[in-house]
């Protein structure tokens, strides 16, 4: 059997079991409505230029965790949940909070949150351990994530509140649009700009919440990040650019778990990670209108547009 | 040396050395550079322990730094481009630096000793214990790299003092007096690079991050002058780490990070009390205007009204929440205190004194 046709099977043998297999079929499932609900919201995130909040906030929610569970002595996945999105919470606002009265700026902010927060977790951490029940692997890859550990259940839990969250946004799209374009005038308009600001943000905690079990606390912030960034260079308008970058994030996902499932040493969180910045270089590179190579072109022909 | 002392001193030095390059990073508002370089110098080590299948090799430092500079030249190539934004250059590069680390970790160096956890996490007690043999001295290896990136930073600092200080606050002109901007951002990251590789090894890259950006941010609210910034920007990483590890081996939980509680426990005790802009002060601040602002009003009602018919109906105290729409309570206290600061003579009909009547007139100037 020749190369190419080799190569053919595996790739028929990979759609099949994309189908057939449950477990890669949970897992991509799962990834997809990530990918999708982290897209459209760090759409959001990216324009309104807080797209280090993700990084600074995932790992944030550590300590959050830990206390749930050593408080619950649970790894119920949503009462997991929900204490990383507290404190997440709570770190987004003291760094609204610290941003606003003083004048140490957004990212020394970001910096201080995500580092302190993280120790904090830590010494929780090192505090749950030595409870003899407390499952520390569990912790450690809830930290890192583990995509291939999810379940159905998992997978109705994240699209039910991925819904939610995209439902959200679509009843507030028009003021979420305004407050991240112009602000200045939307408060002129009487548009409450600063409890939207606190909502948006909420809703993106609850995106990366969302991810920090499947791709973990260190690469969620490109989950928020790239799908997005990618969208931005193929179209000028909002509701295109949430779209494509919910379609980015979903496809990045699903291609990357799939890939992950079928080679040895290859994680699910990193592997995602790589297809959604493969996807970023090709828009960067070759995107319509704003591309560096369509630059490149356009450069040319207006160098040589005097001779024709 | 016990080995407890060895640790605090470790812990003590590295917290210094973070620190100096770390008041610039805040000052330039480049603090997530460190959060990007402290994790893809991750993805330098990977590469490095390939080619000499050495853990010990000091290419691996080299490595690692190198892939730190690397990281912000990528940062500068996407954000270069126009097509994104700056933290979403880093937001971009740094995940997919590290994803190619993770995955040559799990697939090709999985037996070996090179685990992500310990990089991100690092473990300070176990520092002691990897001794190097320097000039007779026996030493912990942490130790000696430690103390030599120190002394490595203070002399660059020393040198480039004037250079950093003036493209930090004026980069326009700096690169007009013909300092090159481009050259001083390079060396500086090159010393965060540095500085995060000898770090990260004893303490993990989540405590680099927290002794680079929160010990000068805590200074930062405390102080207008670069060298006093940067001697408390030491100071306090140096007494975060100590009393960190006091904390860390009181309560037996992890040092590093007791370390990064502590930095934050520091800046939020600046964030409330700090003398000038903490909160407090902030609150005391607005509070003390609000007082001078009402009694300044009052005065002001006062000599408006002096001397004229209406003045028996408008100079009563209880005519005060009428006309200027102060509730009864305040109004009874801007008189109180403007009769102790002496600007009002008490009395059912208030009349001002020299001294009020001087500070309605410099009030109506203004």
């Amino acid at each position: 059997m020749d190369r190419q046709s080799r190569q053919r099977e595996i790739e028929v043998e990979l759609i099949i079991a994309l189908f057939t297999d449950y477990t890669l079929r949970t897992v991509a499932l799962g990834v997809a409505v990530l990918g999708a609900v982290s897209g459209a919201l760090g759409s959001f995130a990216v324009l309104r230029r807080q797209a280090l909040l993700g990084d600074a906030m995932s790992h944030a929610a550590l300590p959050g965790i830990v206390l749930a569970f050593m408080l619950t002595g649970q790894r119920n996945p949503l009462i997991l949940l929900i204490g990383a999105g507290m404190a997440a919470w709570l770190g987004a606002l003291l760094l609204l909070g610290i941003t606003r009265t003083t004048r140490i700026k957004e990212d020394s902010g970001l910096a201080l949150i995500l580092a302190v927060f993280f120790g904090l977790g830590l010494v929780l951490l090192s505090l749950a351990q030595r409870s003899p029940d407390a499952a520390q692997a569990g912790l450690k890859t809830f930290l890192f994530g583990q995509a291939a550990a999810m379940v159905a259940s998992d997978v109705w839990l994240m699209a039910g509140i991925g819904a939610g969250v995209l439902l959200i946004l679509g009843i507030f799209w028009k003021q979420f649009k305004l407050i991240s374009f112009d602000p200045d005038f939307a408060a002129s308009l009487g548009v409450p700009v600063r409890r939207l600001s606190v909502l948006l943000t909420s809703l993106i905690i609850v995106a990366i919440v969302l991810g920090l079990q499947t791709v973990g606390v260190v690469l969620m912030s490109a989950m928020l990040v790239a799908p997005a960034a990618a969208a931005r260079q193929w179209t000028n308008r909002l509701g295109l650019m949430v779209l494509l970058a919910a379609l980015f994030g979903a496809t990045a996902g699903v291609v990357g778990a799939t890939i992950s499932a079928t080679a040895r040493g290859l994680s699910t969180g990193p592997t995602i990670v790589l297809c959604v910045s493969a996807i970023v270089v090709v828009s960067l590179l070759f995107a319509p209108e704003r591309g560096v190579l369509w630059n490149r072109l356009r450069g040319n022909r207006q160098f040589q547009a005097p001779e024709a | 040396m016990s080995p407890q002392l060895e640790v605090q001193l470790i812990a003590v030095i590295i917290a210094a050395a973070c620190a100096l390059p770390g008041v610039f990073l805040v000052l330039r508002r480049m603090a997530m550079l460190s959060d990007a370089i402290s994790h893809t110098v991750l993805l330098g080590i990977v590469l490095g322990y390939f080619l000499t299948r050495d853990l010990a090799s000091p290419l691996l430092f080299i490595g690692a730094a190198a892939t730190g500079v690397l990281t912000v030249a990528l940062v500068e190539l996407v954000s270069g481009t126009g097509l994104v934004k700056e933290d979403a250059a880093i937001g971009l590069v740094f995940p997919a630096l590290f994803s190619i680390a993770v995955i040559l970790i799990s697939r090709y160096a999985g037996n070996v000793h090179l685990d992500v956890d310990s990089v991100l996490l690092g473990e300070l007690a176990f520092a002691p214990f990897d001794r190097v043999n320097l000039f007779g001295l026996d030493l912990p290896r942490a130790l000696a790299v430690g103390a030599g990136v120190l002394v490595l930073n203070a002399l660059l600092l020393a040198f480039f003092y004037k250079e950093l200080k003036l493209a930090t606050f004026d980069a326009g002109l700096a690169a007009a007096l013909g300092f090159a901007p481009a050259l001083i951002h390079y060396g500086l990251m090159t010393v965060v690079s540095v500085t995060a590789v000898a770090a990260f090894d004893a303490v993990g890259s989540i405590l680099v991050i927290a002794l680079m950006v929160a010990p000068p941010a805590t200074a930062y609210l405390l102080t207008n002058h670069l060298p006093r910034l940067i001697g408390l920007s030491v100071l306090i990483g140096a007494g975060s780490a100590l009393a960190g590890y006091a904390m860390a081996s009181t309560l037996n939980v992890s040092i590093a990070g007791s370390m990064a509680t502590i930095t934050g426990f520091a800046f939020l005790v600046a964030f409330l009390f700090a003398p000038e802009r903490g909160l407090l002060a902030q609150a005391v601040r607005r509070q003390q205007q609000r007082w001078s602002f009402a009694e300044q009003m009052l005065v002001l009602h006062l000599l408006n009204h002096e001397g004229t018919p209406e003045a028996r109906d408008e100079c009563t105290p209880s005519h005060l929440s009428a006309h200027l729409r102060w509730p009864d309570t305040f109004a009874e206290a801007v008189v109180r205190r403007a009769t102790q600061h002496g600007y009002v003579q008490p009395g059912a009909l208030l009349a001002l004194t020299d001294q009020g009547r001087s500070l309605a007139q410099d009030a109506s100037m203004r």
